[in-house]
């Protein structure tokens, strides 16, 4: 496809062409990331409902699918409130700086075989960067907001994601070290070949570890003591609302499918397809299913999605100190067993770590 | 299901609970079960009625808005008896009666307060005539102060408007009576 756009366009320098390819790319990577974001809200609401046996939304448009859009509209068209006494800028600066990593880190995600909007040789080093990145709009805010509820909310985040951050780097190492590769396209086709290729099996202690602090990371339940509506009111985001709200739930539920997407990458084979060692590619009607695509990843992306929003209606909130015991002395110790285990293995040239 | 009721209470836990709560806890087995019962609920019917398009059912004995009736030949029922606004318990309903010029007693002024109704349908039940029922109308509402008044005319409007349908459930009901 990008090809097809670099013909099309040869009349330009080569330069000027390459970069409105790029363009093109982004734009699109974008739109497509912000429309998922807009419909997780309404699964989510709609997943919750359904837990607890209600209809969710169901009155804007067809079963309520333009819910979404109404919200966005609503939120678009209310007054952002600067409290008084509030660092004005930072205050506005601070969404921004939430909602740029989480795009951002799209960039290096291989969506289709050979597409990433950036083939980056150190993905894997960027991703960590930019989820980390995500928490100074957080700390910006609850501190610029000047409000007390904001500050704990900030404050409690930034402990939390230290905590978790740790532990999903270690499991980032696991996975670095079966697929020997920081390239993320490097990593899944390493797990190319069916679900007896995919890292879940040999990494499961990891994947486990991965998944968890990723809700952590993203201030899901019941890790969501950041916002804690029951305690702090909203946490970090208190004295925010309009447009500069929606930038953090736009920043929230990106980073939310970006952790869920990830995972599917790193141990779920990404683009590959379940039944690629099963099916012959060649066999007429089901031979479809074994293609690698874009498909096959948004399934099990959508898995995680919904794993998501069911321990969001399954599980009370963590208590602050139990989820630093949980970070530090489950988590950790947990990753680097298996990080142990994993380089004997490798040494001694048993299963996929070769 | 639950292993620790069955054990006996007596006694330490010995090495094997031990291994055996440490493997439990790293398999997430509480956590399982807590997400079963959520996913049991996701597949279950959900009962909530899409209000404005499906209804519950009503009983023809519906105490709703109130309404006057009148005989077939177009007179009306009430003889301004003031039984109903006896037995209001709330104090709802003012009546003041007149003769009229045919020697018959009406009333002259028959205000229900919709603030004050508790629709208990006593008026209903004191009426030897019939005149005053309660109709299944229940979505209804006042935009103007004052408009919670139903007075004689709007009453008997209401009657006149409804009548097929409250004479209907009458007769559903009369064997009950």
């Amino acid at each position: 496809m990008a090809e097809l756009l670099a013909n099309w366009l040869d009349f330009l320098p080569p330069e000027a062409a390459g970069a409105l390819v790029d363009l093109v790319a982004i734009l699109a990577v974008t739109i497509v990331v912000i429309l998922c974001v807009a419909y997780t809200t309404y699964l989510e609401r709609k997943v919750i409902g359904f837990m607890q046996l209600r209809q969710g939304p169901n009155r804007v448009g067809f079963r309520g699918l333009l819910q979404p859009f109404a919200d966005v509209l609503k939120l678009l068209v209310k007054e952002i409130v600067i409290p008084g006494r509030a660092n004005r800028w930072l205050f506005l600066t601070a969404p921004v700086l939430a909602l740029v990593p989480a795009l951002a880190a799209w960039a290096v995600v291989p969506l289709f075989p050979g597409f990433a909007v950036a083939d980056l040789n150190a993905g894997l080093l960027y991703l960590l960067a930019m989820t980390s990145l995500g928490i100074y709009g957080i700390i910006l805010a609850g501190w610029a907001s000047n409000s007390k509820y904001a500050l704990l909310g900030a404050m409690r985040s930034a402990a939390q994601m230290v905590a978790y951050e740790i532990a999903m780097g270690f499991a980032l190492v696991g996975v670095l070290m079966a697929a020997g590769s920081l390239n993320l396209g490097a990593i899944v086709e390493k797990q190319a070949g069916g679900v007896a290729n995919w890292f879940i099996l040999p990494l499961l202690p990891l994947f486990l570890v991965y998944f968890i602090s990723g809700i952590a990371e993203t201030n899901r339940a019941p890790f969501d003591v950041a916002e804690g509506e029951s305690e702090i009111v909203a946490g970090f985001h208190v004295e925010y609302g309009g447009a500069t709200f929606a930038m953090f739930f736009l920043a929230e539920y990106a980073n939310m499918i970006l952790i869920a997407t990830l995972t599917a990458v790193l141990f779920l084979g990404g683009w590959d397809s379940p039944f690629a060692g099963l099916i012959d590619r060649q066999w007429p009607v089901v031979g479809i299913l074994a293609a690698p695509g874009l498909f096959w990843l948004a399934a099990k992306t959508f898995l995680f999605l919904f794993v998501f929003l069911w321990l969001r209606a399954t599980f009370p909130r963590y208590r602050y100190d139990q989820i630093m015991r949980l970070g530090w002395k489950v988590f950790i110790p947990v990753t680097l067993v298996w990080i142990g285990v994993e380089a004997v293995l490798s040494v001694l040239d048993i299963g996929p770590f070769k | 299901m639950n292993d620790s009721e069955k054990r006996p209470a007596a006694g330490k836990p010995g090495p094997g609970d031990r291994i055996r709560a440490v493997f439990r806890t790293f398999a997430l087995w509480e956590l399982l079960r807590g997400l079963r019962v959520t996913l049991t609920n996701f597949f279950r019917r959900k009962v909530t009625l899409r209000y404005p398009e499906e209804k519950a059912p009503q009983s023809p004995r519906f105490r709703g808005l109130h309404a006057l009736r009148r005989y077939a030949n177009g007179e009306e029922r009430c003889i301004a008896c003031k039984l109903c606004e006896a037995v209001c318990p709330a104090l709802a309903i003012t009546i003041e009666s007149e003769v009229r010029e045919d020697g018959t007693r009406r009333a002259s002024r028959y205000d229900i307060d919709l603030f004050k109704c508790v629709y208990c349908g006593f008026c209903e039940e004191a009426c030897p005539v019939d005149a005053i029922v309660e109709t299944r109308i229940h979505e209804y509402h006042m935009e103007h102060r004052g408009e919670n008044i139903l007075t004689r005319e709007r009453l008997l409007e209401i009657g006149d408007l409804y009548e097929e349908q409250i004479a209907a459930d009458r007769s559903a009901d009369a064997s009950y009576r």
